[in-house]
């Protein structure tokens, strides 16, 4: 059987004329947390929405829990935190329980409505994320951590085996992103989530992820996190064009 | 004081009429509002005018009886509101431009056909600022018929258009037609409009879908609640509307939208109150 969740061959994508990936081959192996960084622009974004089948690659093949993604179906599988989540209109009415619930929406399907079992599964999804206590309240009303969180209960509300997430620690203080990276250890450990993680506080993320893969229009690098932190800092800032500052917050 | 609303037919008519748009109106206001598309409802009734005046015209100039100002209203304002997903489609980056567009054309038709009616007199008056005697039984089952499809298609695609309304691109990656969903939710809008325009008037309408809303959001927990208080002040609304319409003989558009505007004020008084106590309670 094939172990790994997601697997890109030779993958070449452009934006009209504009190359954004080139010769991508990476393989994410069933149980992974991948720390993927890179300079912005580098085409992290345009990654993850190949891997959604958002967008078709110009060349090359993915494959998702070893299905060809043109035959794959189970998209409950995999569960997303965009980029753009947290830039929601704030002023909007919906408590967490009913913004939880939009995970729901599309895995319940059309003229159906929701019943006692998947009621159940959004206080589980709020209680796996810490925020049992603010279920009714306005996501509004919440602090920007907190409605990461709330986020990621969206995504986890339908059970995926695969959570990605696109930088959603931008804008949490450091404190935060300490607890929230200590979450996503625990969907990895505990409930076996595979999860690949796209982030720039790279000096936190290496402490909690098993892998990293560096990516500016290709992957410069892709192996374990004790690796990437040995890299020297002229390797690393070759591959993001820049010198790159690792901070490693200790709390 | 309502016995007389009971009495006279004309009167159960605007009763009726008056406490289904009362429902039907900040239901899918409640919508309208989260998804910043208030100013559509107004570029929307305009285009409804411009139908009544087309079924003015027809009626007045050819004794057209099968197409009332109702019904040509409800027709115009459907095709409007195709109309505008168009042209917001044609002006991707500038989508807010459609509803100048669609508003005057709606103005300059309605000036057209009320001329061409000779209805710049009582008609308009009735239509631009509403009225509590101009329904008719025939309208009434008209809008009996728009109220439970509202209800109906709001009750079966709840969950998609909440879903749609708090997150657009998240709905769209789950695979959510988000387009269709649109496209009726528009539609639907188009129909609680022309169902308004009787009682509230063209230039009062958008408020009646919009202002329950603005007091609601206040103070309700969730989106549920919001919709549950945005339709307890519609209604309070319309029946004080309707009840001093027709004892101070004047239009009830005018008293419907002043309750709003109070029952608006009061809820940003009050909340600014109690978070006043509670923060005082907290030092
Ligand atoms: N929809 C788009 N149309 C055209 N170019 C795009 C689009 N999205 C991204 N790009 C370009 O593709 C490149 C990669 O973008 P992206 O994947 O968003 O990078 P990252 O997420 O790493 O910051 C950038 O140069 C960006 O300008
Ligand atoms: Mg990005």
């Amino acid at each position: 059987m094939n172990k790994s969740i997601v697997q890109m061959k030779n993958i070449k994508y452009a934006y009209e004329d504009k190359m954004a990936l080139n010769n991508i081959n990476l393989t994410i192996p069933t149980g992974s947390f991948l720390g993927l960084v890179g300079p912005n622009g580098g085409g992290k974004t345009t990654l993850i929405k190949l891997i959604l089948g958002l967008i078709k690659p110009q060349q090359g093949q993915i494959s998702l829990f070893g299905q060809d993604i043109t035959e794959f179906n189970d998209w409950n599988k995999i569960g997303f935190v965009s980029q753009k989540a947290n830039s929601f209109n704030r002023g909007f009415p919906a408590t967490v329980k009913e913004v939880v619930s939009t995970g729901l929406t599309a895995q319940v399907g059309y003229f159906k409505f929701f019943n006692q079992g998947h009621r159940q599964k959004i206080i589980e999804a709020v209680d796996l994320v810490g925020m049992s206590d603010y279920l009714n309240q306005n996501i509004g009303d919440l602090s920007g951590g907190q409605q990461q969180r709330i986020f990621i209960a969206r995504a986890l509300v339908s059970d995926p085996k695969f959570l990605i997430l696109d930088e959603p620690t931008v804008g949490i203080d450091t404190e935060n992103v300490q607890k929230f990276y200590q979450l996503l250890h625990k969907l990895n450990s505990e409930q076996n989530i595979s999860l690949l993680l796209v982030s720039h506080d790279v000096g936190t993320m290496t402490k909690y992820a098993n892998g990293v893969a560096c990516l500016n229009k290709s992957i410069h690098f892709h192996g374990n996190t004790s690796d990437f932190t040995n890299l020297t800092e002229h390797q690393l800032s070759q591959f993001y064009g820049h010198d790159l500052n690792i901070v490693t917050h200790q709390h | 004081m309502l016995t007389h609303f009971f009495q006279y037919e004309f009167l159960q008519n605007t009763l009726y009429t008056g406490l289904l748009i009362g429902l039907i109106a900040p239901l899918l206001g409640s919508f309208v509002v989260v998804r910043r598309l208030s100013l559509i409802a107004d570029g929307l009734s305009h285009v409804a005018l411009a139908g009544i005046a087309f079924g003015l015209f027809l009626e007045k100039r050819y004794g057209v009886l099968f197409l009332t100002p109702f019904y040509s209203g409800t027709l115009f304002s459907v095709f409007g509101a195709i109309f505008i997903e168009r042209l917001r489609s044609i002006y991707h980056a500038y989508q807010e431009i459609a509803i100048p567009i669609i508003l005057s054309a709606g103005v300059g038709l309605s000036v057209i056909f009320i001329s061409l009616a000779d209805g710049f007199n009582n008609d308009l008056y009735n239509y631009l600022f509403g009225s509590v005697s101009a329904v008719s039984r025939n309208d009434l089952y008209g809008i009996i018929i728009i109220a439970t499809i509202v209800i109906v298609i709001l009750s079966i695609f709840y969950k998609e258009l909440f879903m749609l309304s708090f997150d657009e691109e998240h709905a769209k990656v789950s695979g959510i037609h988000a387009k269709r969903i649109h496209f009726l939710f528009i539609v639907l809008t188009a129909l609680v409009i022309s169902a308004s325009i009787r009682i509230v008037g063209v230039l009062l309408v958008s408020a009646l879908m919009t202002l329950p809303v603005a007091a609601s959001i206040r103070i309700a927990r969730g989106f549920k609640q919001t919709i549950l208080f945005s339709i307890m002040f519609g209604e309070l609304a319309i029946i004080i509307g309707l009840i001093s319409g027709y004892y101070l003989e004047i239009p009830p558009g005018g008293t419907i939208v002043m309750v709003l505007i109070t029952s608006l004020l009061l809820t940003i008084t009050l909340k600014r109150v109690w978070l006043n106590m509670k923060r005082k309670r907290a030092i």
